[in-house]
């Protein structure tokens, strides 16, 4: 019985998280968020090299063959330091993808560049998680048809889109039939937008049960965004806990006031078991088929709802500070915000958990 | 990551199942009686496990993993897990640290087996959560110590056999040093006892009132002025319990279904969806809390420390805790209002009483207040609040 992070898996967020802060944390994410270029391939090509992006994908296939509990880990360090690096669909949910519903060939293809950050892939099933302004896609003859919103990991050489059958289908970005529309959202840190399909000519992954990948995929996705979420809440945490301590006002620091310090400890009760919620649920994606779905589903509410307290609290222990783009708290407010909102927000996986467990008529 | 057990462990847990099978008869609410019961679990180990058996106890070695199964166990298949109290759950484990050896023989068995029930005299009127504060006096006459003074919250004084106190000995040593832990009969003459009723309707605290109450100086646990160390390692043993994350799954359990039988407007409660929203958001902090403990249980098996993950279970855990079983009686609607003996009460009115059971637990062994401030403080290590100026 272990229930715990292994050296090797210390290790592997202690090289991440070093690598994130040598890329220069906010100060780059700044950058990003203030230039024209819509990728970071410094942040991405440091990625590869340290394996993130090959994380799950066999090492058959020049990936590592780590869990999905690992990537879990990574993605957390990813949120802490708000990095402007793709991930949930490219090193996640597209690999699953081509793993469990793609054939050898498909795999043979794509696997190697996925893990070698040379092909960024996104992954366009929102439709799926909850469709909105009448967005869909459909498949008729070999041919995509329809809108996709919201892709996650957007700005990609390639795309697996879900039609509304749950079939998976690979379609490279510049497809003829196909039309990008970017979106700006609060979250400068991961671009997104749209897809329009007009008779796309795509292959279908063709490999076994592409319902059951979909699945897969939602679920490893969700699991990512709420580790993500994690990671960001922890270092508004850690952030808020720093300001107060050297804040000095009415001539003592503000963290001996005990207003603030119950704010800082209703964050960290709330924020602590989420970390091993996160552990259980990316544990169960790999090893707990029974129970993958519904926490998952917990995984990404909870989390979104501890994150926005915590996202909210955090700005507000900052005073005015907190409220101004010179500390850049709101960097990883908007980041929190986010994750909640896209592969469906709380509302709306509650309500999958109950279905899930049969509890919905 | 494996959170799968050894064969070892397996065939533990096939032998506490075949146990219970086996004595299910001899159980209280079985036919059994609870003293009986209590005996047969000391005797194969289910019941004071790790307790030495010069002291009453069943001399097994401790095993985090094997306390845990059968905790699991005797919560599966429903029966009592035996005796506990005050005096089982927090003086025994002290006594076998602290105590002498004459204590440990006198007290230890007769407590284990529950011939020897106890309260525990901690709180006073100005002393709740600065407990240290305490005032009751016990001064050192020849052969004897003459406490003076008042208790609070004292939970079942009324029958309890003999107390375990914290009285202030040394009156002119710093607050936390003056204090010292002793042992008393509560026959003794110049104790007074007064139910205090508690919003649940039930007396189960008291005010209990010493005068003069005159006790043997060896009945002292630790030296003079030991008595808070003494304290506070009980203390703490308590805030974890408070808070049992298997129990609070059980009650959501039990909150499923009655979301399944109960109906609103002639539909099924748990088919609405405002009613299903609410019960899957504390469902899902249900299953935090529950992986917080497992990581708890790794951390301790595995001599891996999780501070912060430990505390923050009393605060969380009492809270969640009232906050389903307040839904609950929202489940009920007008019907969640009935309690004591009346028509249509449902599940024995333990929604309403465990409501404000738990409101007493939030507020009772160091509020959720105290408890933020040491999360604050030992947790993040935010500096604590500046003494204020003497006048």
């Amino acid at each position: 019985m272990e229930f715990g992070l292994s050296e090797e898996q210390v290790m592997l967020q202690d090289s991440l998280a070093r690598f994130l802060a040598g890329t220069g944390g906010l100060e780059r994410t700044r950058a990003f968020a203030a230039g024209k270029d819509r990728r970071a391939p410094d942040v991405l090509q440091g990625l590869a090299e340290l394996g993130v992006t090959g994380l799950i994908i066999p090492e058959a296939h020049g990936g590592v063959g780590l869990s999905l509990l690992d990537a879990a880990l990574a993605a957390e360090q990813l949120g802490r330091f708000i990095a402007p690096s793709p991930f949930a669909a490219t090193a996640v949910m597209a690999p699953l993808a081509l793993m469990r519903a793609g054939d050898a060939g498909q795999q043979a293809t794509w696997l190697p560049r996925l893990a070698s950050g040379a092909t960024v892939a996104g992954v366009a099933l929102s439709e799926i998680t909850g469709a909105r302004d009448g967005a869909g896609v459909e498949a008729r003859d070999g041919r995509l048809y329809g809108r996709a919103q919201f892709v996650v990991d957007y700005e990609a050489d390639l795309y697996i889109v879900a039609d509304r059958a749950r079939g998976l289908h690979l379609v490279a970005a510049d497809a003829p039939g196909l039309t990008r529309t970017d979106f700006r959202t609060i979250d400068a840190t991961r671009p997104t937008g749209e897809l329009v399909l007009d008779g796309v000519a795509a292959e279908p992954l063709r490999g076994a049960d592409s319902p059951a990948a979909v699945r897969a995929m939602i679920d490893a996705g969700r699991v990512m965004l709420a580790a993500d979420t994690l990671g960001a809440a922890q270092e508004m945490l850690d952030q808020a806990v720093a300001y107060a301590k050297g804040r000095v006002q009415f001539g003592r620091p503000i963290a001996s006031f005990q207003a603030v310090k119950h704010m800082c400890a209703e964050m960290a009760a709330s924020l602590e078991p989420c970390r091993a919620l996160v552990w259980y649920a990316g544990h169960a994606l790999d090893h707990l088929p029974e129970e993958a779905s519904v926490m998952a589903c917990h995984a990404k509410a909870h989390l979104s709802e501890v994150g926005t307290f915590v996202a909210r609290t955090a700005t507000e222990v900052h005073g005015g500070m907190g409220f101004t783009d010179l500390v850049g708290l709101h960097y990883w407010f908007k980041r929190i915000g986010f994750n909640r909102q896209v592969l469906g927000g709380p509302q709306a996986v509650r309500t999958e958990a109950a279905a899930l467990q049969g509890l919905v008529a | 990551m494996d959170l799968s057990y050894s064969p070892e462990y397996e065939a533990f847990r096939a032998e506490v199942r075949g146990f219970l099978e086996a004595n299910r008869s001899q159980a209280p609410g079985h036919g059994g009686n609870g003293l009986t019961w209590q005996k047969l679990l000391i005797g194969n180990g289910y019941a004071a496990r790790t307790i030495p058996q010069e002291y009453g106890g069943f001399g097994g070695e401790p095993d985090i993993l094997k306390s845990r199964i059968i905790a699991e166990e005797f919560a599966r298949a429903q029966l009592s897990p035996g005796l506990g109290g005050q005096g089982i759950s927090m003086l025994v484990p002290t006594l076998l640290e602290v105590g002498s050896e004459d204590q440990k023989r006198q007290f230890m068995g007769p407590t284990l087996r529950g011939e020897m029930l106890w309260c525990q005299g901690y709180s006073e009127p100005n002393a709740g959560s600065d407990l240290a504060a305490l005032a009751t006096k016990g001064v050192l006459e020849g052969d004897h110590w003459v406490i003076n003074g008042q208790k609070i919250w004292t939970s079942t004084a009324h029958l309890a056999h003999w107390i375990f106190c914290l009285v202030r000995t040394e009156p002119d040593a710093p607050k936390h040093e003056g204090i010292s832990f002793l042992l008393f009969d509560m026959k003794t003459p110049g104790i007074e006892i007064r139910p205090l009723v508690d919003m649940t309707g039930a007396a189960n605290f008291n005010e209990v009132f010493f005068t003069d109450v005159r006790v043997p100086a060896h009945q002292i646990v630790g030296r003079r002025g030991e008595g808070w160390k003494v304290a506070n390692s009980i203390l703490r043993h308590e805030r974890g319990s408070l808070a049992d994350p298997n129990v609070m799954q059980s009650r959501l359990n039990a909150l499923i279904d009655l979301m399944k039988a109960e109906t609103l407007d002639g539909s099924r409660v748990i088919d609405n969806p405002v009613y299903r929203d609410r019960l899957m958001t504390i469902q899902g902090r249900v299953q935090a809390l529950r992986c917080n403990d497992l990581r708890l249980l790794s951390a301790a098996v595995n001599r891996q420390s999780a501070p912060l993950a430990g505390m923050v279970v009393k605060l969380q855990g009492t809270e969640l805790r009232h906050e389903l079983e307040g839904f609950a009686i929202d489940v009920l609607g007008e019907l969640g209002l009935l309690y004591g003996d009346t028509p249509r009460l449902r599940g024995g009115g333990s929604w309403q009483r465990d409501y404000m059971y738990f409101l007493g637990l939030i507020i009772g062994g160091g509020t959720s207040q105290i408890q933020k401030n040491i999360i604050a403080e030992r947790g993040l290590d935010m500096p604590r609040e500046p003494k204020p100026a003497k006048a």
